[in-house]
């Protein structure tokens, strides 16, 4: 019998993924509540194990005892294959990042390509839970992520393309190397605008504070969510951690070098930058009051589209000089 | 001169976002200001409002200040507090005040010459239960007897558990 050794190596690297974006939702959910904690001067989760480490295996554990409930009138098929689709397409995105020297799944000539692809499925399963749930808040939550993530799906696509376009390549390794090995080669200070309207965007495509209107708590419940219990939930909120982790490694790619850091190249340094990336995701969180519906589109719309539109300019101008 | 105008804007929000960044991040490195309360309790609880209790007579811990006026259970806006007063010593048949009396034997009434009930509560309940910590009655009482007790673990299976007799309560302080 003969196996293909690149399909070995997808299906291995496909299990370890899994198993990272697992570990790391679990890490993250932890992080994310010390630091709100800190931020706020109190002690954060504290009770359960040391310093509370136990605290999201605890969760995690309620919610998988949770019953799954599905709403009455709501459309079942569409309510429970929205939260896989949310999950799904995630493993999908960590395939091509290259994560060090040689700890990538599989070096294709398109991988940046494929990652917007898939990372704009999300915005599909958001639709789909808002629609099946039957219920005004999810929908309005739906409507919300639909209309935000449209329109920053564009200014996010043209700052990756300058990146693309100044590299001359999609290839996430190639863009590696491309920039040198200390922090002033890497794009985040050749292209300062791009990294800017880069980090914009990935915070409201993985809807996440100041941008999280399809949640919006305070007037929506809890957005496209509501009617989730349990896992349904769970995954949503997997998702939610693990698309922090595609945009905060796609940004450690093209913006801070990867893993071509400082001294000693390595995973290491990817891990290192990965997780400063989301850190200050999470510190924006915890910084900046919820923007309004017009202003979140206005914001995209009348400044970061023309922007990255003029930034694209300038970029190509200087890449045929 | 407009779009000037919003750029010079659009600049200031963006500094005024990395100010906000830089407040969050400055709480984040400072130390807790919270206190973990089963392990450690704060120092000071002289603002702490518990329930009422009766403050002492100087010459006698246990007894209470008040004069049983009832002033208090009138300006309760929950009618949580109860006043009586102690009624005239029975034994040595006392001339009692108030309508009261009734149940005093006629016979027994004039023997001695005139005696007034003592200036002291017989009853002092609280139902703590209703109680919003107001302060009212701390604030209306003639002889200040009231003050908000620091006690903090307060918790129970009952809402029985939460009707307190003050004057019980005054007594087993002065006891210990």
């Amino acid at each position: 019998m003969n196996i293909d050794p690149q399909l070995t190596r997808i299906l291995v690297a496909l299990v370890a993924i899994l198993l990272f974006v697992a570990a790391n939702a679990i890490v993250l959910v932890y992080v994310e509540r010390k630091v709100a904690g800190h931020v706020q001067r109190r002690p954060g989760p504290y009770e359960v194990g040391f310093h509370g480490i136990l605290q999201p295996v605890a969760d995690a554990v309620k919610l998988m005892g949770k019953q799954l409930v599905t709403p009455g009138d709501g459309d079942r098929v569409i309510f429970w294959i929205a939260p896989l689709l949310a999950f799904a397409p995630v493993a999908l995105c960590l395939l091509p990042i290259t994560f060090g020297p040689r700890t990538y799944a599989f070096d294709i000539d398109l991988g940046l390509v494929l990652i917007l692809a898939f990372a704009g499925l999300n915005v599909l399963a958001l639709c789909l839970a808002g629609w099946g749930s039957n219920n005004k808040w999810s929908l309005l939550g739906a409507a919300r992520s639909v209309a935000q993530n449209v329109a920053y799906e564009i200014p996010l696509l043209v700052s990756v393309l300058s990146v693309a376009l100044a590299t001359g390549s999609l290839n996430l390794n190639t863009i590696t190397l491309t920039q040198g090995t200390w922090p002033w080669q890497w794009n985040w200070l050749i292209n300062p605008v791009a990294f800017g309207i880069y980090i914009i965007c990935a915070v409201a495509e993985t809807n996440r504070a100041p941008f999280d209107l399809p949640e919006g708590e305070s007037e929506l419940t809890a957005g496209f969510h509501t009617e989730y219990s349990g896992m349904g939930f769970g995954l949503f909120f997997m998702a939610e951690y693990a698309n922090m982790l595609v945009v905060a490694s796609v940004a450690t790619v093209l913006f801070l070098g990867g893993w071509n850091g400082p001294g000693a190249p390595g995973w290491w340094w990817f891990l290192v930058k990965m997780y400063a990336v989301v850190f200050f995701i999470i510190m924006l969180r915890w910084t900046f009051p919820r923007v309004r519906f017009d202003q979140l589109l206005n914001l995209s719309w009348k400044w970061l589209i023309p922007l990255a539109l003029a930034n694209l300019l300038v970029v190509a101008f200087i890449v045929k000089l | 001169m407009g779009f000037i105008r919003e750029t010079g804007n659009a600049a200031r929000g963006m500094w005024s976002l990395a100010v906000g960044l830089k407040v969050t991040g400055k709480y984040f490195l400072s130390p807790q200001i919270t206190c973990h309360y089963p392990r450690e309790v704060l120092p000071n609880m002289d603002t702490f409002r518990g329930h009422i209790e009766l403050i002492a007579k100087p010459s006698n811990p246990a007894k209470s200040k008040c004069i049983a006026c009832g002033s208090c259970a009138r300006a309760c806006p929950s009618g949580c507090i109860t006043v009586i007063k102690k009624k005239a010593e029975p034994a040595p048949a006392p001339e009692a005040a108030g309508q009261q009396d009734e149940s005093i034997p006629a016979g027994q009434k004039k023997k001695p010459p005139k005696k007034t009930a003592p200036k002291e509560p017989s009853l002092f309940a609280l139902d703590f239960t209703t109680c919003s910590l107001c302060g009212q009655c701390v604030q209306v009482c003639p002889v200040s007897a009231l003050r908000f007790s620091s006690a903090i673990n307060l918790a129970g299976y009952t809402r029985e558990e939460f009707h307190y007799d003050l004057l019980q309560r005054l007594a087993e302080q002065a006891e210990k």
